[in-house]
């Protein structure tokens, strides 16, 4: 069987081959295999310029300092810390914590642990398109808020929030503003030189880099600081301790450099292969696009066919590669907590599917993807009952279902 | 995890999709499942002296709910309604190699045939003396 068409770039990407390069470079005896904290000899001494060279190249992507960028081992660390790191450093400040219902579970998760050791969260519910009611956000805001944490473009439905406007907000009242960029840093371009952001993560494995990967940027003007989470030999100026990975640090630095060189390309060109995906929908019957189609990210379609069920289509689909929000295809057998936070009923949820182009996706595969689609929608709509019932014009909402 | 061979099968190549008259009386319908839950499916059934002769089904659901409801209308033709009204979901499971976080599938599809069952017998009511069987 030839491997199937990759369009779920949102859920991980290929490592680009001139990181592999790299990477592989840093890794046998006539590599930079060093200790980058060896301050005595040349292993070392080698391993620490290749980190500095990598952290220059990440926070250059990012119009950050080198010095307010520590690396982490991927973005889920990155957000653990930047969320405990605060709310136990800032604890005396406050209790409270803001959030969206629709951020990943490294930033829910967290908080419930948090909300377990004593602070009081608040999930807010975004509006329909997914984005921030930046209303309800000013009312939100408490005297005892610390902290608040949105993601930038979110990696189910690639809503793109505004850190501009929530982020004075948050300076205005004194809150820590947190941003999980990792769907978004290296596709958009983001400048925490002028952007009132105080921390942010980042991940590698979203943007060409290796999994296994991350890092935190902590803002030093105004200073931030955090309680660590990793104990152990005071690394990356106390906050994260742990021997660098050199491979793994250079192969993220690498990834980013190509990406702030592609980007502005890569945008335009992938933008244009998710318009042609959608054309290539738009004129069935019964289709919805979940999340506001403007403020969205170039490379994502969430797209629900109702009445077909989001698994039995991927399997059918099954020379594409790609996501989706139904239940059958998760462990916990729950739909999807994103689309149902936007409103959108569960059938939809279950008959949910995300498509993400890339950098190796041609016109060719989003043309072969749009006829196999099309065929096997129609194909499975015959199989469906829901299908028949709407076109005899029942009211799918007025029929009483016999649930098991 | 990978489809299985047999459900990829019944998926490529449903046996005996389609539908049946409701209001038929020799038509037993079981509609099952919600959408919310992401399952739904129709099984229909066509009695002839107590005999199912034909079977018809639509499943809304994933790979492994068309499977079993498919394998269902295939294993029911030719059964009486005691055999139809007896089979387990295991029978399915076990034919198609479901896992076990797909079991529940099949359970939906046992429900779908006692369903259409008991709505056949709510249409011809058995007369007195009879032979009964009835659904639990």
């Amino acid at each position: 069987m030839t491997s199937p068409t990759y369009m779920d770039y949102s859920a991980t990407t290929p490592v680009d081959h001139r990181v592999a390069e790299k990477m592989a470079e840093c890794l046998s005896i006539e590599g930079t295999f060093g200790n980058p904290a060896s301050r005595s000899h040349y292993y070392g001494w080698q391993a620490e310029a290749a980190v500095d060279k990598a952290r220059k190249q990440v926070a250059d992507l990012v119009g950050a300092d080198p010095k307010e960028i520590v690396w982490t081992s991927g973005a889920t660390e990155s957000n653990n810390l930047a969320l405990k790191g605060i709310a136990h450093f800032y604890k005396k400040r406050g209790n409270h914590i803001i959030t969206l219902k629709t951020e990943h579970k490294a930033i829910l998760d967290t908080c419930r642990q948090l909300e377990r050791e004593g602070f009081e969260v608040t999930y807010m519910s975004p509006l329909p398109s997914g984005l921030l009611d930046i209303e309800e956000l000013k009312a939100t805001i408490r005297e005892d808020t610390i902290l608040a944490s949105f993601m930038h473009v979110n990696n189910e439905i690639g809503v793109i929030q505004d850190l501009q406007v929530i982020g004075d907000i948050c300076r205005e009242r004194k809150v820590f503003f947190h941003v999980d960029a990792s769907q978004s840093v290296g596709k958009l371009p983001i400048n925490l030189t002028e952007l009132p952001v105080d921390l942010m993560s980042f991940s590698a494995h979203k943007i060409y880099g290796p999994k296994g990967m991350g890092a935190l940027y902590v803002s030093r003007k105004p200073r931030v600081r955090l309680e660590a989470q990793m104990h152990g030999g005071g690394h990356e100026r106390g906050m994260r301790s742990g021997t660098l990975a050199t491979h793994q640090i250079v192969g993220m630095g690498e990834a980013f450099a190509i990406a702030q060189e592609m980007m502005a390309d890569e945008e335009v060109r992938t933008r244009g292969l998710r318009d042609r995906l959608y054309a290539g929908f738009s004129d069935m019957e019964e289709v919805k696009v979940n999340g506001d189609m403007e403020q969205r990210i170039g490379n994502n379609l969430n797209i629900s066919f109702n009445h077909v069920e989001g698994e039995s289509l991927m399997m059918a689909i099954n020379g594409i590669a790609v996501s989706s929000g139904s239940a059958c295809t998760s462990a916990s057998l729950e739909p999807s907590y994103v689309l149902r936070a936007i409103g959108l009923p569960d059938e939809l949820s279950a008959s949910s599917i995300r498509f993400s182009v890339g950098r190796f996706t041609t016109e060719k595969d989003v043309d072969n993807a749009i006829t196999l689609v099309r065929q096997k929608v129609e194909k499975l709509r015959e199989l469906s009952p829901l299908w028949d019932m709407y076109k005899d014009g029942i009211d799918l909402n007025t029929v009483v279902w016999a649930a098991h | 995890m990978a489809y299985s061979d047999k459900v990829m099968d019944h998926y490529e190549n449903p046996r005996n999709v389609g539908k049946f008259d409701p209001k038929e009386s020799n038509i037993g319908t079981g509609m099952v499942g919600a959408p919310a839950c992401g399952d739904v499916m129709r099984l229909q059934i066509q009695v002839e002296d107590g005999i199912i002769t034909d079977a018809k089904f639509k499943t809304y659901g994933c790979g492994s709910a068309i499977a079993s409801s498919s394998l269902l209308t295939t294993m029911v033709k030719g059964m009486n309604l005691e055999e139809a009204g007896a089979i387990q979901n295991m029978d399915l499971a076990d034919e198609l190699a479901l896992p076990p976080v797909k079991i529940h599938c099949s359970v939906l599809a046992e429900d779908a045939i006692k369903s259409a069952i008991a709505d056949y017998q709510g249409k011809n009511p058995v007369p007195e003396g009879a032979n009964y069987f009835e659904i639990k």
